[in-house]
Parts: C-alpha cells; sequence; structure tokens
C-alpha cells in the first residue's frame, strides 16, 4: 500500500503520475527526451544508464521496467544488461559506455563526487560533451524518479512478466501520460 | 569552470538549461508546477523552503541560495533566518506540520527507502493531507535531481548571498516557466 491513496493496483510511478498529472505531464516529457529524444547515445544505452542508476538506488521499479526497455532495444545482444546489473560491469560493453557508467555511478551518489579524471577518462574513451552532458541528466534524473517512486512507497510488481510487457510498451510507444 | 563547454557564461542550472533548452524547458515546467504554481495548499515559501533544505542537504551552493532566498522573500524573512532552518529545523520558529514534512523531505534526500509510516503519520497527524505529502516528496526528490545536474557538471556560482537575495522579487513575480532560458 502507497503511503497516500492512489488507485488500487496501478504500478509505480504510473500510479502517482494519475495521483497528480499536472507534475506527471514534465515527468514524462523529461522521460521522453531524455531517453528516447535526440542524443548522441542510443536508447539501448540510455535505458541501461537509467536501469544502472536505479538498480545502485535499490528502486526495483525502476530497475526492472528500465531494464527491461533495455532488453528490447539491445536485441540480440540483450544479456548485456544482466551482466551490467549483476556484476556492476559488463565485458562487452565500449570503453566509452564503461567511462559514462563510471560517472552515472559517481553522480547517483552525489553531484560533487564526479572528478576531473573521470570526464578525462570519458574524453578518452570519445565520450563529447553531449555524452556526458546526458550522462549527467539521465543519472540525476533516476535520482528523482527512484526517490519518488520509493519515497511514496508506491506498488511494486513482482515477476518478470509484467515487466517485460512494461519494457515492451517503453520501447514502442514510450513515455506519455 | 564547467567539465563541458555550454558555450555560455551563466551560472548553476542556467548554464546547462540554455545548453539543452529542450530539458531546461521540461525542468522549468516541473519547477513551476511544484514550486510557484498557486494552486497548492502548502505556502509559496513552504515548498521553496524544503527545496533549499534539500539542496543544503546534498551541499549544492547554487540551489540552496536560490530557493533559500526565494523562501526568504515569501516568509518576508532574511537570510540568516533560512541559515537557521537549514541547520537545525527542529529549532527553528517554524510550524510543525512543516518540520514533519521536513523530516519526509530529509529521508527522500537520503534515499527513497528511509522515508517510514511513522513520518508519514505524524506528517499526517499534524494536518498534512496526501497531496502535501506526495507534493513534498517530490519536491525533494527533483531537488536531488536539480542538484546532482549542477553540481554533476562542476557549474559555478555567484559566492556573494546578495546576488539571491535580489533575483528572489522577480522570480517570484515571472515564475519558472521562462526562467534561466532568457538572459
Amino acid at each position: 500500500m502507497a503511503y497516500i491513496e492512489v488507485e488500487e493496483g496501478v504500478p509505480g510511478i504510473r500510479s502517482l503520475f494519475n495521483f497528480r498529472p499536472e507534475t506527471g505531464k514534465p515527468l514524462c516529457e523529461l522521460a521522453e527526451l531524455l531517453l528516447r529524444g535526440p542524443s548522441p547515445l542510443s536508447s539501448a544505452e540510455r535505458e541501461l544508464i537509467a536501469a544502472y542508476v536505479s538498480n545502485r538506488n535499490g528502486c526495483m521499479f525502476c530497475r526492472n521496467s528500465h531494464a527491461a526497455a533495455a532488453r528490447c532495444w539491445y536485441g540480440d545482444k540483450k544479456d548485456i544488461v544482466d551482466e551490467l546489473l549483476q556484476d556492476q560491469t559488463a565485458n562487452s560493453l565500449s570503453l566509452k559506455m564503461k567511462a559514462l557508467l563510471l560517472i552515472a555511478g559517481k553522480v547517483q551518489v552525489s553531484g560533487k563526487s564526479v572528478q576531473p579524471e573521470d570526464i578525462e577518462a570519458a574524453r578518452k574513451a570519445g565520450a563529447n560533451d553531449t555524452d556526458i552532458h546526458d550522462t549527467v541528466l539521465i543519472a540525476a534524473s533516476f535520482s528523482m524518479f527512484n526517490r519518488y517512486v520509493d519515497g511514496l512507497d508506491s506498488y511494486t510488481p513482482t515477476g518478470e512478466a509484467a515487466y517485460e510487457e512494461m519494457g515492451k510498451r517503453m520501447q514502442t510507444k514510450g513515455y506519455h501520460i | 569552470m564547467a567539465w563541458i563547454d555550454l558555450k555560455n557564461d551563466l551560472p548553476g542550472i542556467r548554464g546547462p538549461m540554455i545548453y539543452r533548452p529542450d530539458t531546461g524547458a521540461i525542468l522549468n515546467d516541473l519547477a513551476e508546477a511544484l514550486l510557484h504554481d498557486e494552486n497548492n495548499s502548502l505556502s509559496r515559501g513552504d515548498r521553496e523552503l524544503i527545496g533549499a533544505y534539500v539542496s543544503s542537504e546534498n551541499d549544492c551552493f547554487f540551489c540552496q541560495n536560490v530557493h533559500g532566498a526565494m523562501a526568504g522573500y515569501y516568509y518576508e524573512k532574511d537570510m540568516p533566518f533560512i541559515e537557521t532552518v537549514k541547520k537545525d529545523f527542529q529549532q527553528a520558529d517554524i510550524s510543525e506540520k512543516l518540520k514533519s514534512l521536513l523530516t519526509i523531505a530529509g529521508s527522500v534526500q537520503t534515499g527513497g527507502k528511509n522515508v517510514t509510516q511513522e513520518q508519514i503519520e505524524n506528517a499526517i497527524k499534524q494536518g498534512a493531507t496526501d497531496r502535501e505529502i506526495h507534493d513534498t516528496v517530490l519536491i525533494a526528490a527533483a531537488f536531488s535531481m536539480f542538484n546532482r545536474y549542477v553540481d554533476g557538471l562542476n557549474t559555478w556560482a555567484p559566492q556573494d548571498l546578495q546576488v539571491y537575495v535580489d533575483r528572489a522579487p522577480m522570480r517570484a513575480r515571472e515564475g519558472y516557466s521562462q526562467a534561466g532560458l532568457t538572459k
């Protein structure tokens, strides 16, 4: 049971969007733009950053749903998602993605933990300003989404099937209120 | 100096908001709905104070002073008063209800799962509604984002607190919808 009276059975952040659509609208738009809008990072990579940050925050709803979306985007290479979430790294990731995930992990802890050498390492691995900007904002926004979902103790479905369905919808339809 | 070339020299979140105006506009819409929209039983001052408190806990100089100055403007209090709230709100001259909401905001700042049933019950006992609890959690969560965006890119912040105090009346008048996206 969530801490506030939201519609029964509606999972996670969706129930909160319904409770307060005035804030749900910009939150959906932000997710849509950051994860599916223009970026040098692919949607697979951006969903992976979202799942990674959510995993570190222990937010199971966001972790499972964005991991499911990342698996859809990665297709044949979907094993990369579980490898990363289980081991905190994945051999098959590019050096650039490894460096960006390191920055995302620092942002998850706090903005100030990002060090000049982290940025330097990302640049050496081929990341440009936009890659770095988008990584920081995705990690920051999931520091918000995770707290929103868990801070109100919203309903977190269990079982892979529910998330698989969600992941497919997130890939094909995106984020809309 | 910011870690990336923001192509402008504006302070704090205004730098990356102009660098990427499409996300900037949405972040402004969120701030407007949470902090400035009049259709809310929490006062603008209370909502700004929650933002300032979370930013202070995150040690984000820019955000805690922008929003501390905003709270001070609405409350007609000076910056030293805001400092006493940030330092120890339990002892500050604010309502018990606001203290119960700041307690929840403080838990959200450290992690969503740290909010407890007792904290929620206490807020309800002090008269908080579901919508006020919702907004408190989302304001605290949103500042967990804004603070990380500002500091994760290493943006610069004016050190003179008067700068923040002087801008507050204009921001209160205009709101956040267009904030930072125009000079």
